[in-house]
């Protein structure tokens, strides 16, 4: 975890030094209105003075203390910029997982139930779909649909205008709809990996001999699939939900400036187009560490649901 | 065995159906300047925003050039994209993954460790940032694009080079005092090489992907140059009006990608030794 950590900020202050000559001369050139106290934050930022292994010395020491410096753009700290963002970014995401978990494993396992099905075809047509169409044009065809041509949905914000004087049940409903578009959206892709990955687990547990034995035993059906062959099956889908967080977070740029949702999505896509390093570093670090805590958590939730990991730990 | 698997691979009529395909877009790509009906960056101010019809096939965008034109030359700008990022991706990891696989130690848990940083960033994140410090353009983004999608194919190549370097014939071939060079060239990668073909093809689906994704985003290929993923950029401001913007790009998109996937599972089909027992 800690050389992960380590390599991380290697690679995370490298990008930002790839910049073509110094970070301030480029910002002056860019921005010649730019403040005398933003060039001041910014020297002071990167100490251009001192040789560059100095200078990643002092930017990791300020960044292990969770001093993420200051925006260019507006002077604030990016530390605050990221929080008042992360909690909508983090919603969205937890959102579209507990989504994508509902719908697949359900359909990933009724397609291994019955391979070759009609069912399983359609599945196999849905997961080719998935992997292979870019999931903004589809939020793009879906504003068309029922945004402007229906106008069943709002299309862009996470609430409409005056949504704080509403009361409570309205403001929930409000909320919930400018959601459903994108959380589905979002969902998309992940649904398709999900479900195919959950068919193929399935399918691979139930040729297994002790499937075979439990059905010659004469337990009901529902039990052999679901008490025997599901816990089996799902041991990997937890790696995969592991694995498929920077997917979503990275997604969430995309999504997040589509439908105008105000997330750390966003934020980045700002910061990028403004070249505003030290937001741009914040975010890469805090999106890499919210993979590290989702591979984490996932590692410990196989540790919970095998108890193989467990007795392997006891000898 | 290579002309087994093509053998294989033609049996399976998605895999033709993709592969044509794949043709056809080469064929649109190279012969572009014949194929398209009007010059894509030509300007005209009274033709603006025209719906499809017999003159402008895909209809006209916010400057009155011709839609269709346009997509016929951003498949060049796809395929580039897609097959140097594709190369980028498959060198590093091959290479990388080679000499974690075969040397081991420490030079493994480095490599490793490496691949496990990498794979931590949201990709997407990634590439954004070296784009927003460099100046984006075709180049930069398909070495970014490279250089972000190598890590699975390090991993797989590793795990070959695992397995294989127990194998006999390794063994002997070390016996008899071959050269790690030659041990690595001559008798490890050509037997790795099979898994990496099928990744390779979907990596290049993939990084047609990313690459409309960050034109979409005014951070990929820069205007006029005209691109898949830039067309559906502006088509997204005028959404309201123009949905043949939003719609065509996107159909050319999809389908290629598609194309490169379906390819790619009859590759990995035919790859699979537990499908060859049933034929």
């Amino acid at each position: 975890m800690i050389p992960i950590l380590f390599g991380i900020t290697l690679i995370c202050f490298f990008v930002i030094n790839l910049a073509p000559g110094s970070p301030t001369s480029f910002t002056e050139e860019l921005s010649p209105k730019a403040s005398p106290e933003a060039m001041e934050a910014l020297k002071k930022l990167y100490g251009l003075d001192k040789p560059i292994h100095e200078r990643y010395l002092n930017w990791l020491r300020m960044v292990v203390t969770l001093d993420l410096g200051k925006s260019f753009v507006d002077g604030r700290a990016v530390k605050e910029k990221i929080k008042e963002r992360l909690p909508i970014t983090v919603t969205l995401n937890l959102i579209s997982l507990l989504l994508i978990l509902i719908v697949s494993i359900p359909i990933g396992v009724y397609s291994a139930l019955k391979p070759g099905s009609i069912f399983d075809r359609v599945l196999t047509v849905f997961v080719f779909t998935g992997f292979s169409i870019p999931t903004f044009w589809i939020a793009l065809l879906a504003m068309i649909v029922f945004g402007v041509n229906l106008g069943w949905l709002p299309i862009s914000g996470i609430q409409s205008i005056g949504a704080e004087t509403m009361p409570l049940h309205e403001r929930l409903l409000d909320w919930i709809k400018h959601l459903i578009l994108p959380v589905t959206i979002m969902s998309f892709a992940g649904l398709a990996g999900m479900s195919r990955y959950t068919r193929s687990s399935m399918l691979e547990v139930l040729r297994q001999d002790f499937i075979r034995t439990t059905r010659a035993k004469g337990l009901p059906e529902k039990v052999v699939i679901i008490r025997h062959a599901l816990r089996n099956a799902l041991l990997p889908v937890v790696t995969l939900l592991g694995l498929a967080i920077p997917g979503l977070i990275g997604g969430s740029v995309i999504f997040e400036s589509i439908f105008s949702i105000p997330g750390m999505g966003q934020l980045f896509y700002a910061s990028a187009m403004a070249r505003d390093y030290p937001t741009i570093m914040g975010i890469l670090i805090i999106g890499a560490l919210l993979t590290l805590i989702g591979n984490l958590l996932a590692d410990i939730a196989y540790f919970i649901v095998d108890p193989r990991i467990r007795v392997k730990r006891d000898v | 065995m290579f002309k087994l698997i093509i053998k294989r691979v033609l049996k399976d009529k998605l895999a033709i159906a993709g592969l044509t395909f794949i043709f056809i877009v080469f064929f649109i790509a190279i012969f572009a300047n014949n194929i398209a009906p009007y010059d894509p960056y030509k300007i005209n101010v009274y033709k603006v925003l025209e719906p499809p019809s017999k003159e402008h096939i895909l209809g006209t965008d916010e400057l009155g050039r011709d839609v269709l034109s346009r997509i016929i030359y951003g498949a060049r700008v796809s395929l580039k994209v897609g097959f140097i990022a594709m190369g980028i991706a498959i060198l590093t990891g091959t290479v990388l993954g080679l000499i974690a696989g075969y040397y081991g130690g420490f030079i493994d848990t480095i490599i490793m460790r490496f691949v496990d940083v990498m794979l931590a960033f949201p990709t997407l994140f990634l590439i954004l940032a070296v784009v927003a410090v460099l100046e984006p353009s075709i180049y930069i983004i398909m070495i970014v694009i490279g250089l972000t999608g190598w890590m699975d194919i390090a991993r797989l190549v590793r795990a070959e080079v695992l397995s294989l370097k127990e194998r006999e014939f390794v063994l002997a071939a070390r016996a008899i005092g071959a050269s790690s060079g030659r041990i690595i060239f001559k008798h490890i990668l050509p037997n790795a090489i099979y898994p990496v073909i099928v990744a390779a093809t979907f990596s290049v689906g993939g990084a047609i992907l990313i690459e409309s994704g960050l034109s979409f985003l005014g951070l990929g290929i820069q205007p006029p140059e005209p691109s898949w993923g830039g067309i559906l950029s502006i088509g997204k401001d005028y959404i309201t009006v123009a949905w043949w913007m939003s719609l065509f790009p996107g159909i050319a998109i999809f389908l290629t990608v598609l194309s490169f996937n379906l390819l790619g599972e009859a590759l990995r089909d035919a790859l699979d030794p537990k499908q060859w027992a049933e034929d």
